[in-house]
């Protein structure tokens, strides 16, 4: 289906939802990394499964946009299937898995490998907005601690990580400093993904549906992973290579081959393997390149 | 050779195709029709169009037929639809005492103006399988497959009453027994639809909340603030349960007109109130409102909805149920199911990073060289 969903508004939602959605969303911008309150609506997914960053992208996308739907970096996780279907059929844009000819990138845990340009906006599923929560449930609460910048919180939390473990042990969803002034969650990306964040060229939006939070990143503003002088802000790092495109900077998931303990070490950004592998590279494991289709019809 | 996990378009239709076919079942048994829903799993449908937030019975019939009696993704279907439907009016209140009343009574009086009215209730029925319905159900197929939709439609109920009912709080009321409320009209009324929930929430924002909330979570909460957790002490002071008219005063008319009648269940909760240095003692309220009839969930919203008035009343806020925040944010059913269900989407990325990390500490720690962390 071209035209979208018959019954249904271009990308489902109502006009009047979408300007609601596109003033919080402004708001959003104009005040980098505050979580703007926004009525949320029902959508026909079900809440937990992209409900926040389905709504900014049906308030941002446009009959002339191209999107890619990426869930752990793939765009062939069933999720992520299913998010790209939803906007193929309600909207009738067309979708692609290529990150670089994509205009509107809709994510999950992941940012891809490849520098994102000014000519796109990347969505930002995100289950709990608040960085603060783990630390404080009540939203009452953190929106004081956020208006009076009050983090020690936070910093202690961090501290006490060192001092039991003698390393920050956050992983994923690693709180950052946006524009030297609100701390934000990046949404459940893994630590390696922040650095990309920084002073990135792409318009950052997150949706936040569930929380009814909106939030944004404005193009090449300042993003920093909280850290001390003595224990600065690290990545993951892996001793092994992708086995199929032979990569060694880029996040790597871990598949088990056996039950003896045989791992398999691959890109978790099915693109950017796919694309290495075009071009020739190969990891270890000898497999013939096998990149996935690219632009839908 | 490995091929990576690759969840599939195709995949995700047959799960549908699959899905299909377990929700029709077996084909030689005959197909549930919307009507015999609507009509036979009356409270089912009540209680979908209560949470889903949607008086229509044919839609929350549908809804469950789809979800094949799964009454939370029945609720998930019906809102997803709501929610894009145009607003066309707002109603003007509905008046529960003019309430054509099928079902009334109280806990607090013998009797009351306007009567006691038992109406179709579980209340006193014994618990016992009766086998007579497979019976039945097996002749009514076979004599008279499909019975005329508008005999079936016709309400029959012998104790039906007509005109005003006084509701018992009023008349606890005129002795200034109970607290006085009354809608302050000035203030705009909250809407949990347009706007998002914010706390602190006042009590229209947590009236709304409560009624689309979950009926087994308000249950519970109920439960526990007659178990202790939450002082209450409440006493049924009145459920209803009847027809009522919806009016709404166009713009271009001025005036109000009747656009239908809906079935809705009332419930008047009577607390104890010790009363302060500022005000006499006072037996305060809990309310409960539901679309159609949802006895249960009338009553434990009732109980909950007072268990929140406990900061306004001066109360010690020390239990779950007390606690706005905690409740409203939990009650809905279609936010909550979605949340927990996520777990079912892949997660392996972020638990990549945390092997990485356990991996890097388990290393840091068969090496004995903790940085940060003296030697014990």
């Amino acid at each position: 289906m071209s035209d979208g969903l018959s019954g249904y508004n271009f990308a489902y939602l109502d006009e009047q939802t979408k300007r609601m959605i596109r003033r919080a969303l402004l708001k959003a911008v104009a005040i980098p990394g505050y979580q703007v309150p926004f009525a949320g609506r029902e959508m026909p997914l079900p809440y937990g499964w992209g409900t926040g960053g389905i709504q900014v992208t049906a308030a941002v996308i446009a009959p002339g946009d191209v999107l890619k739907v990426i869930d752990q970096g793939a765009d062939d996780t069933t999720n992520a299937v299913s998010i790209r279907r939803f906007f193929s059929r309600t909207a009738g844009v067309a979708t692609t898995t290529r990150t670089a000819d994509a205009t509107l990138i809709q994510t999950r845990h992941r940012i891809p490998e490849r520098p994102l340009t000014e000519a796109q906006i990347i969505v930002y599923q995100v289950p709990i907005p608040e960085p603060l929560r783990w630390m404080e449930p009540r939203e009452s609460e953190t929106k004081k601690m956020h208006a009076l910048l009050e983090y020690g919180v936070m910093q202690v939390k961090l501290y006490e990580d060192i001092a039991h473990l003698g390393r920050i042990t956050t992983s994923y969803d690693y709180p950052v400093r946006v524009n030297g002034h609100y701390i934000m969650s990046p949404s459940p990306i893994p630590r390696f993904d922040n650095p990309k964040m920084n002073q990135m060229a792409a318009l950052q939006l997150f949706g936040a549906g569930r929380e009814k939070r909106i939030y944004a990143v404005p193009p090449y503003t300042r993003v920093e992973s909280l850290d001390f002088d003595d224990y600065p802000f690290e990545i993951q790092r892996w001793d092994q290579h992708c086995a199929l495109c032979g990569a060694s900077d880029s996040y790597l998931d871990e598949m088990v081959t056996d039950d003896h303990g045989g791992r398999l070490f691959i890109c978790s950004d099915t693109d950017y393997c796919g694309e290495r592998r075009a071009a020739g590279h190969r990891g270890d494991t000898d497999l013939p390149a096998n990149p996935a289709p690219r632009t839908a019809p | 050779m490995y091929v990576a996990v690759k969840g599939g378009e195709q995949a995700i239709d047959n799960a549908h195709r699959l899905l299909a076919e377990a929700r029709r079942g077996d084909p030689a048994v005959p197909e549930l029709t919307i009507e015999q829903i609507a009509q036979q799993l009356g409270i089912a449908v009540d209680r979908v169009m209560t949470e889903g937030s949607l008086y229509d019975r044919t839609l929350a019939a549908l809804a469950i037929k789809q979800a094949r009696g799964d009454i939370t993704e029945a609720v998930f279907l019906l809102r997803a639809y709501r929610t894009t439907l145009p607003r066309l009016a707002v109603s003007e209140p509905i008046d529960t005492a003019v309430m054509t009343v099928q079902r009334r009574i109280s806990a607090t009086f013998k009797d009351v103006p306007g009567g006691q009215i038992l109406g179709p209730t579980f209340d006193y029925s014994h618990r016992l399988l009766d086998f007579s319905l497979a019976a039945a159900a097996t002749v009514d197929a076979a004599a008279s497959p499909a019975e005329p939709a508008s005999a079936s439609a016709e309400r029959t109920d012998a104790a039906t009453a007509t005109g005003p009912t006084p509701r018992v709080t009023d008349i606890l009321n005129a002795e200034g027994l109970i607290e006085v409320e009354t809608a302050d009209d000035t203030q705009p009324v909250g809407d949990i639809t347009r706007q998002p929930l914010t706390f602190p929430a006042d009590r229209d924002v947590r009236l709304q909340s409560l009624t689309r909330g979950d009926e087994g979570f308000l249950l519970a909460l109920g439960y526990s603030s007659q178990r202790g957790y939450g002082k209450s002490h409440p006493f049924a002071g009145e459920i209803r349960m009847g027809t009522v008219a919806v009016e709404i005063i166009p713009e271009e008319l001025g005036f109000a007109i009747d656009i239908g009648d809906i079935a809705v269940t009332e419930c008047q909760m009577i607390n104890q109130f010790q009363g302060s240095k500022t005000q006499p003692a006072q037996f305060t309220r809990g309310y409960g409102l539901t679309f159609g009839h949802c006895e249960r969930k009338a009553m434990a919203m009732a109980l909950v909805d007072r268990a929140l008035r406990a900061e306004a009343l001066g109360e010690d806020v020390t239990a779950p149920a007390q606690d706005a925040e905690f409740v409203l944010s939990h009650c809905d059913a279609v936010e909550a199911s979605g949340f927990v269900e996520h777990l079912k989407l892949p997660h392996y990325v972020d638990f990549q990073s945390e092997l990485v990390t356990v991996r890097t500490l388990r290393q840091a720690f068969s090496d004995r060289e903790i940085p940060g962390v003296p030697d014990v």
